[in-house]
């Protein structure tokens, strides 16, 4: 298949049952685009983090395989290993180490030599390189975060997984976390970073897939969710109050709003009919004249919801 | 081999020997200088020589043995737990290394930390009493064989602990005693009939008589005998590890 051909990482039936009979995933498949950036949203719970600590060794899989640059992540370790950074989502650091020894560290131990002057320019990229001989300790919140982000980047992987990238960090360091995801894309790095929020996916993505209680329910291009679950909302504004709709026009189920001055349609984008040259016409009939008119787009967050409520 | 790897670690569990010097390094030192003082000058000095030797020499090896296990132990036990503890095993669990080199290095390290450790101890020994080694070269192999196999079982403690009386635990209440009771500070043959049979099952007694061979060319059980119970702990342990690794015992969910 064409489209296996072009993955980078390839998730096959993996399920996993936690010791206390917890099952985190079940027989979840995924394909990665090389170059992508990939979001994995759901709720806390969904599985997200499992997922993701399978792919990286740090869980074992109850059953399916995983498949990184070609390479089998049990059968052939080193080389599907050494091809992933991982930023995990919480801030574990070693506290007393400087931030140089800690990059360095990382890089030795994915088996990489000696590279000072890829460090160097990683640090200064992430805003680092002033604080290269401070122990971690001394750091803020932001700047842990980056380290981890330093060290995840330190042997040069070609991919990239942020868990939670952003929880916790506020909405400047948020945007500059964006800035600094997209700048990675650039330099080829495939990204999968997992969120609970969906304005993040939104902003980011090209690629969104929604898990839910271990399942994979949707694996979408972000423009296509967006285009075929989105709908949109067409506002009237009339040029004099209504007090109820008129019952020639119930079979719109529009709204009215309060003060009787606006009328809202909601319509599918993906039907082949939105209704609207009909509505425009009935309401010409009912005399109902209107002095201008809008229409919004739902965003992910409104599909997101939608689609958790529909597969409960 | 994942050759950069082992360096990193072995590099970044020396640092971290580098940032506790004092602990890691000055508190055993003072504290075999305690024995010295306590045992050696004070008590020693009312004590007739033990098999043809000063008292005070004759305690050199066995103290350097309790430096010795116990610092092996503790320094691999911490090493492997604290990333456990803060989370940072992580990218351990995550790097393109297999298990025998994360063991080797932490164990490597944890070994050479001891074993600079045992050669300061001897070379403050020989501030207070004079001393003597018969065969260095045995000397020196006791000294790298128990380093590295109690450094190994350190490491699986560190694995086993989940908090950190656990990590405390083994080092107190089972090295500390069967190192004072395996004939550290004594010849087993003082002991009467009965004791002296079960001391026999204490493993520290090989170990102590081995290395105290090794000095004066006088042991409590055979050299031999010392050497392959050494060996045999090296395996023991050196199993348990492999199948540590192979299960994801402790450290995989």
């Amino acid at each position: 298949m064409v489209a296996n051909m072009q993955a980078i990482l390839s998730v096959s039936g993996i399920s996993k049952t936690y010791a206390s009979g917890f099952q985190a995933l079940k027989r979840v498949s995924l394909d990665i685009r090389r170059g992508e950036i990939f979001a994995l949203l759901g709720p806390n719970g969904a599985g997200k983090t499992t997922l993701i600590s399978i792919i990286c060794g740090i869980v074992n899989a109850s059953e399916g395989s995983v498949r990184v640059d070609g390479h089998d992540i049990i059968k052939d370790y080193r080389a599907a290993r050494a091809t992933i950074g991982l930023v995990p989502q919480e801030l574990t650091t070693d506290a007393f180490e400087s931030v140089w020894a800690t990059v360095s560290f990382s890089r030795g131990l994915f088996g990489r030599p000696r590279n000072p002057a890829y460090l160097e320019k990683v640090l200064r990229e992430l805003s680092l390189w002033d604080k290269k001989d401070n122990k971690i300790i001394t750091l803020s919140g932001g700047m842990k975060r980056r380290l981890l982000i330093a060290k995840a980047l330190s042997h040069e992987p070609q991919i990239l997984f942020l868990d939670e990238p952003t929880a916790g960090v506020d909405v400047n360091l948020r945007r500059d976390m964006w800035q600094l995801v997209r700048s990675l894309q650039a330099t080829g790095v495939t990204i999968i970073l997992t969120t609970h929020y969906i304005d993040e996916a939104e902003e980011m993505a090209d690629r969104i897939g929604v898990i839910r209680k271990g399942e994979i329910i949707l694996v979408e291009d972000k423009d296509e969710l967006m285009r075929k679950l989105g709908k949109k909302r067409m506002t009237l504004q009339l040029q004099t109050p209504l007090a109820l709709i008129p019952p020639a026009l119930a079979a719109y189920q529009m709204e009215l709003s309060s003060d009787g001055s606006e009328l809202t349609y909601t319509y599918d984008t993906s039907g082949e009919r939105t209704g609207i040259i009909a509505l425009l016409k009935d309401l010409n009939d009912a005399s109902i004249a209107f002095k201008d008119l809008h229409t919004t787009q739902s965003s992910l967050e409104d599909i997101f919801v939608s689609l958790l409520k529909d597969t409960r | 081999m994942n050759l950069h790897a082992m360096r990193a670690i072995y590099l970044f569990e020396m640092a971290r020997t580098r940032r506790t010097l004092l602990q890691s390094i000055v508190s055993p030192v003072i504290s075999t200088s305690l024995y010295f003082v306590v045992f050696g000058a004070a008590i020693g000095a009312r004590i007739a020589e033990v098999d043809g030797i000063s008292y005070g020499a004759f305690i050199v090896p066995g103290l350097i043995m309790l430096s010795l296990l116990t610092q092996s132990v503790s320094n691999a036990s911490f090493g492997i737990y604290f990333p456990k503890f803060t989370g940072t095993i992580y990218e351990l669990l995550s790097a393109p290394v297999s298990y025998l080199e994360i063991a080797a290095s932490y164990v490597g390290a944890a070994a050479t930390k001891s074993i600079v450790l045992g050669l300061i101890i001897l070379a403050t020994a020989g501030l207070f009493v004079p001393l003597q080694v018969a065969h260095p070269w045995w000397m020196i192999l006791f000294l790298v064989l128990t380093a590295v196999t109690f450094s190994l079982f350190g490491f699986i403690i560190g694995i086993w602990a989940d908090n950190f009386e656990k990590l405390q635990l083994v080092p107190l209440l089972i090295i500390t005693p069967l190192t004072f009771l395996g004939g550290s500070f004594y010849s087993i043959d003082i002991l009467p009939p009965v004791w002296q049979t079960i001391t026999l099952f204490n493993p520290v007694v090989y170990l102590v008589s081995g290395f105290r061979w090794s000095f004066y060319g006088i042991a409590d059980v055979a050299v031999g005998i010392s050497l392959a119970m050494t060996l045999l702990f090296l395996a023991v342990f050196l199993a348990i590890v492999a199948w540590i690794f192979k299960t994801g015992y402790r450290l995989k969910n």
